[in-house]
């Protein structure tokens, strides 16, 4: 369990994080968006314990992190942002040396070397000196770090930038593996992860906690929710005809391949209708589909709206 | 295994993983050693004893221990490893203090390697050994106190070459404490007690009284509350600039 209560971070006058309260249970993958410097790494390396908070309170499996933090960091795996390692260590002598600050000792040491080396396939860079492994390795290590004491929570910052999309698929399958039973919290740009891995996701912007929300229901808050697309031999015609059905708020033909996209009025279903029209006015249509709603879309807009309203 | 004694082996482990110790070593014994027969007069003076030896060490560390302490903190705030070693179940004095010791312990191998010269001058005369185990201590006890006041400066920046002169700039200072060249300008800005107090902090006035053969309680007492007074400044520094 992970729970944050007005999580505060000040920098001088500059606020990193504003009031974050949150709360993860096990059994959960939180996704952490916002865009670059909206206070994602910075939360996440309160929860860490490695930044002090100026004000509020985090939890790591009942542990309080200022006032506990022994006992909360020993619960706790952390990947930081950039998945740093001792470069001059090969991949082996590095898993030691955090086995023995976390003071792993005897068959339960062994067995947890083994299963991370094997769940992240390092044995065949084991001997390599860290800053001659490729980025994805590099990673790898700094994940095998992070889950070798077992840990019950998991924050991970971008744990998947700078993979190719393979590693980028074994690496949310390891993330799901392990979902079952611990708290995770992982940061990411990448809004398809979130569908892939997340079950809750969480959108900061400028230091502040904007949406929190399953991502089927970020996808609700799209303008493309129930939205039906299609590709016609001749949009402007269709375009016409379309607008006219009753509950089409407006159409849009997408200027780059000219499909066309008709959009509910407020949460009307228009699929059946839009297919009716189509069928009876045995108009030429291809790919006919129900969108689900886009997340970049609805990150977008709920990340650029404190600037419109700063600046109103 | 304790958090510290892992962060100790780690990070002596990791001055051995590159060609730094050994060229570090190797600079070390050459210097101290050129220093001693040309510099020093070691036949000349025609006496079995190691001072012209060990009184060149303080201008040695002068340059040599910034060198060493240098990439201390500053190294692990860019590479951004300190994030990974704070976040390690370690409490800060666990982190500090096992980083301090493995680069002590460093420079107590390269001390320790210079030993050739000790058998020489028991093979050439019959030198007072007490005074040289006196000396040998009070070298390494120096040493500890400059590479205290470097880790500090280290953990305040990411560069390693203002770390370096810094570190050296301090050092240099605090070895002169006692002379001429840093009282007179303490003098003709601050009182005489504030000049007593400074010409007390003298690095090179203590470590002569060691070299004397003579361990007095307060020599020694005053490197390692040196020791304990930067290596608390370094914990401080480090939570104070680890964010950024």
């Amino acid at each position: 369990m992970i729970e944050t209560q007005q999580l505060s971070k000040r920098y001088g006058r500059f606020t990193a994080v504003d009031h974050i309260s949150f709360r993860v249970e096990p059994g959960q993958v939180l996704g952490f968006l916002g865009p670059n410097g909206a206070g994602k790494s910075t939360t996440m390396k309160m929860i860490a314990g490695f930044l002090a908070p100026t004000s509020g309170s985090i939890k790591v499996c009942g542990f309080d992190v200022q006032a506990q933090s022994i006992e909360a960091k020993r619960a706790l795996g952390y990947l930081p942002e950039g998945a740093p390692s001792y470069g001059e260590m090969n991949a082996r002598q590095f898993l030691e040396f955090v086995a023995d600050v976390r003071q792993l000792s005897g068959e339960k040491r062994r067995q947890r070397m083994d299963d991370v080396i094997g769940r992240l396939h390092l044995e065949p860079v084991l001997e390599q000196t860290i800053d001659t492994l490729s980025k994805g390795f590099r990673r790898r290590v700094g994940l095998a770090q992070a889950i070798l004491h077992d840990p019950q929570a998991l924050i991970l910052d971008e744990p998947t930038d700078g993979l190719d999309p393979n590693q980028k698929h074994e690496v949310r399958a390891l993330i799901q593996s392990m979902a079952r039973d611990r708290t995770i919290v992982i940061s990411t740009h990448i809004l398809e992860e979130v569908h892939a891995v997340c079950t809750r996701a969480v959108i900061i912007a400028g230091g502040r906690l904007l949406a929190d929300a399953t991502p089927t229901e970020l996808e609700m808050r799209s303008r493309y929710h129930g939205a039906v697309s299609l590709t016609a031999s001749n949009p402007v015609a269709v375009k016409d005809g379309l607008s006219r059905i009753d509950g089409v708020a407006a159409v849009e033909i997408d200027p780059q391949d000219g499909r066309l996209t008709a959009f509910p009025k407020n949460g009307q279903k228009i699929f059946e209708r839009v297919d009716g029209y189509l069928r009876e006015q045995k108009v030429a249509f291809s790919e006919l589909q129900l969108e689900q709603g886009r997340l970049d879309e609805v990150f977008r807009q709920i990340t650029t709206q404190p600037v419109a309203e700063a600046r109103a | 295994m304790s958090p510290a004694l892992a962060i100790f082996k780690r990070e002596l482990a990791s001055y051995f993983a590159t060609p730094v110790a050994y060229v570090f070593i190797v600079i070390f014994l050459v210097l101290a050693g050129a220093f001693t027969f040309y510099l020093g007069g070691f036949y000349e003076r025609g006496q079995a004893d190691l001072q012209p030896f060990f009184s060149f060490h303080p201008w040695l560390y002068l340059f040599l221990v910034p060198a060493v302490a240098m990439r201390l903190w500053s190294e692990e705030r860019k590479s951004g490893t300190i994030e990974l070693l704070l976040s390690l179940p370690v409490t800060m004095w666990q982190a500090v203090a096992g980083k301090f010791f493995a680069a002590w312990a460093f420079l107590g191998i390269a001390l320790a390697l210079t030993f050739p010269i000790w058998i020489t001058v028991n093979y050439l005369g019959d030198p007072d050994n007490g005074v040289i185990v006196a000396s040998y201590v009070g070298s390494f006890l120096m040493a500890g106190a400059f590479l205290a006041i470097g880790a500090c400066l280290s953990a305040a920046t990411r560069n390693q070459v203002i770390a370096f002169i810094l570190t050296a700039v301090v050092c240099f200072f605090l070895l002169l404490a006692g002379f001429p060249l840093v009282l007179d300008f303490v003098r003709a800005i601050a009182p005489q007690a504030v000049v007593d107090a400074i010409a007390s902090l003298s690095f090179l006035t203590h470590f002569a009284a060691i070299t004397k053969g003579v361990i007095d309680l307060r020599d020694v007492l005053f490197f390692l509350l040196t020791i304990g007074f930067w290596l608390y400044a370094s914990a401080v520094v480090i939570d104070l600039k680890k964010a950024d």
